[in-house]
């Protein structure tokens, strides 16, 4: 283990808003993408849904 | 076959002749937006001699893109371009007198008016002299290349911004062995490699770029 | 003919196969991580080849590859899900502090994986579209057409990561170093891509005019990349260069191979969850599509 206390792992040697935010961002676009596509399909379900009940 | 060409060629050109006013329109964009920079940096021409090989380039580069929208779609809307199409002659080799015409209506013209504007940049006279030479090299390619987006963007909504997303990343390395070879003349160096490789560039564009663009025509068309 | 299912078992088995022999031929234990990770993902792959039909083509239709992709995309989730987990373990607890970049360094591990999937991307994008071009197949403009936002997305972060890392190392968020400046453009080609295919309505001929633009950049990728080099090194001497420093540690190096492998499952499953997105509101009018909507609303529902 690299670290001596939580405390240290979160201050990242000084350096704990640049790395954090890098993985931050990374994590949001993740999750982001992983939720619009969510939506999308549930999108695509509907209105297909939609059309087979006009016929 | 190189009769039905120059047939093309000619009537594009007089085309373009009969209204000139789209010529001047590419000429006074390439003015004013070389002249627009010293208004926002200031007159020192010290600075303005450093800067002279990018800004001319970009402005070469962005005159030569706002006409692009019109390279073929006056055809489009009349129907030439169908009949071109149907026609015997290979497109790849007919899309090549239409970017040939873009060239000598927007791309010449700025090549010519490039030294005057070079004299206000204060770049001496040896730095000029590449600077048309290597417009005169990498113009051709930025029709070239242009031609493919033109013909990718066409009957497409919004299509005069959307030719520029396309395009504009392509023309890059246009740009850099462009400037760079004016820049390395304003500092005593051989401009001799860039301007070797814009004219590795401009060739490699055209053999592909034709028929990348008849391949676009065509996708446009169906 | 060839059968698909064979192809995948073969692949899979390959990436299995070269897993284990590197452990026990070339590098010995030093990555063992990486060794398990491919050991990993070649048998899934493996395994994962029952899915397939053994006719070749029949597998490129929408209508066969909806099921199969549904099938599949587990798989690579939780293959992401596991390796994740597990390069943040390397890259945070295993991988020592840097002696010259400090802790700011542990930035490359998303950093670099990041970059290198932006490229993988682009030219996986091309490859499916020039394959859709040439043998006309639908399925391959979906496939083009669901890697392009994925990889705008890492090619974004590959920016805003890098600059996040220039900032304690350079003293600045920007620095037009030939990476950064590739990487810019990189995502100007995928914005391109993308905005071309939305503002065409057809979306067949969206597919040909997105391709053939695939194409050219593909070509255009390599000389553009040249030229930004060339342009780097002559208006600046040579800076720092991210990850590639010349000491790495074998476990900051196993670190990034592992995120890079994770991130590279992650973007298949995301790109088969999009293509599948794409199959439902392309063949929304046909009657396979219509029966499988009510078959799975009602079964959401009981």
């Amino acid at each position: 283990m690299q670290w001596e206390s939580w405390s240290a792992f979160f201050n990242m040697g000084g350096y704990a808003f640049y790395v954090w935010l890098s993985f931050g961002l990374t994590a949001l676009c993740v999750i982001w993408e992983v939720i619009a596509l969510h939506n999308r399909n549930q999108a695509a379900l509907r209105l297909i849904k939609l059309l087979a009940q006009q016929d | 076959m190189n009769n039905a060409w120059l047939v093309l060629l000619k009537r594009d050109l007089l085309l373009a002749f009969r209204r000139r006013s789209d010529i001047a329109t590419t000429l006074f964009f390439f003015v004013i937006v070389s002249s627009l920079f010293p208004l926002g940096v200031g007159s020192d021409s010290a600075i303005l001699s450093t800067i002279a090989p990018g800004v001319l380039w970009v402005a070469a580069l962005l005159a030569g893109m706002i006409s692009l929208s019109r390279m073929f779609a006056a055809d489009f809307t009349d129907g030439t371009l169908e009949q071109m199409l149907l026609s015997p002659q290979p497109l790849a080799l007919m899309v090549t007198a239409k970017i040939l015409a873009h060239w000598l209506v927007c791309g010449l013209p700025v090549v010519l008016l490039a030294p005057v504007i070079g004299l206000q940049y204060a770049l001496p006279s040896d730095a000029i002299g590449i600077l048309v030479f290597s417009l005169l090299l990498g113009t051709p390619a930025l029709s070239l290349i242009g031609a493919i987006g033109a013909a990718l963007t066409l009957g497409v909504r919004g299509s005069g911004l959307l030719v520029a997303l396309l395009v504009l990343p392509l023309y890059i390395p246009v740009l850099i062995f462009g400037s760079l070879a004016v820049s390395a003349s304003q500092h005593a160096m051989s401009p001799q490699a860039h301007l070797s490789l814009l004219a590795a560039i401009s060739l490699l564009a055209l053999v592909l770029a034709p028929l990348a663009t008849a391949a676009a025509l065509r996708i446009s068309l169906e | 003919m060839m059968s698909m299912k064979k192809i995948i078992l073969g692949l899979g088995l390959l990436i299995a196969l070269t897993g284990a022999a590197l452990i026990l031929f070339v590098t010995g234990t030093k990555y063992i991580g990486v060794h398990v990770a491919l050991i990993l993902i070649g048998a899934a792959l493996a395994r994962q080849s029952r899915y397939f039909d053994d006719n070749f083509y029949h597998n490129a239709s929408p209508q066969a590859f909806y099921p199969t992709a549904g099938l599949l995309i587990p798989w690579f989730a939780w293959l992401a899900a596991v390796l994740v987990i597990y390069g943040l373990y390397v890259s945070f607890a295993i991988a020592p502090t840097d002696f010259q970049q400090g802790e700011a360094y542990r930035i490359i591990f998303v950093h670099v994986p990041a970059a290198w999937m932006s490229m993988v991307i682009y030219v996986a994008m091309a490859f499916w579209a020039g394959l859709g071009l040439i043998l006309n197949a639908r399925l391959s403009a979906m496939m083009a057409q669901a890697l392009a936002p994925t990889g705008a997305i890492f090619t974004l972060l590959a920016l805003v990561t890098g600059s996040l890392w220039g900032k304690p190392m350079w003293g600045t968020y920007w620095v037009w170093d030939a990476r950064l400046t590739s990487e810019l453009i990189l995502l100007f080609l995928f914005l391109g891509f993308i905005a071309l295919q939305s503002s065409i309505d057809d979306p067949r001929k969206a597919d040909r005019a997105g391709a053939l633009l695939a194409l050219v950049g593909v070509v255009n990728v390599p000389i553009i990349y040249f030229s930004v080099k060339w342009w780097s090194t002559l208006h600046q001497g040579s800076s720092i260069n991210m990850g590639a420093a010349p000491k790495m540690a074998a476990t900051m190096f196993e670190g990034m191979i592992i995120m890079a492998l994770a991130f590279w499952m992650y973007t298949i499953a995301v790109t088969l969850i999009r293509a599948r997105c794409i199959i439902l509101e392309r063949e929304r009018n046909s009657g396979w599509v219509k029966e499988l909507a009510t078959r799975e609303s009602s079964g959401a529902k009981s």
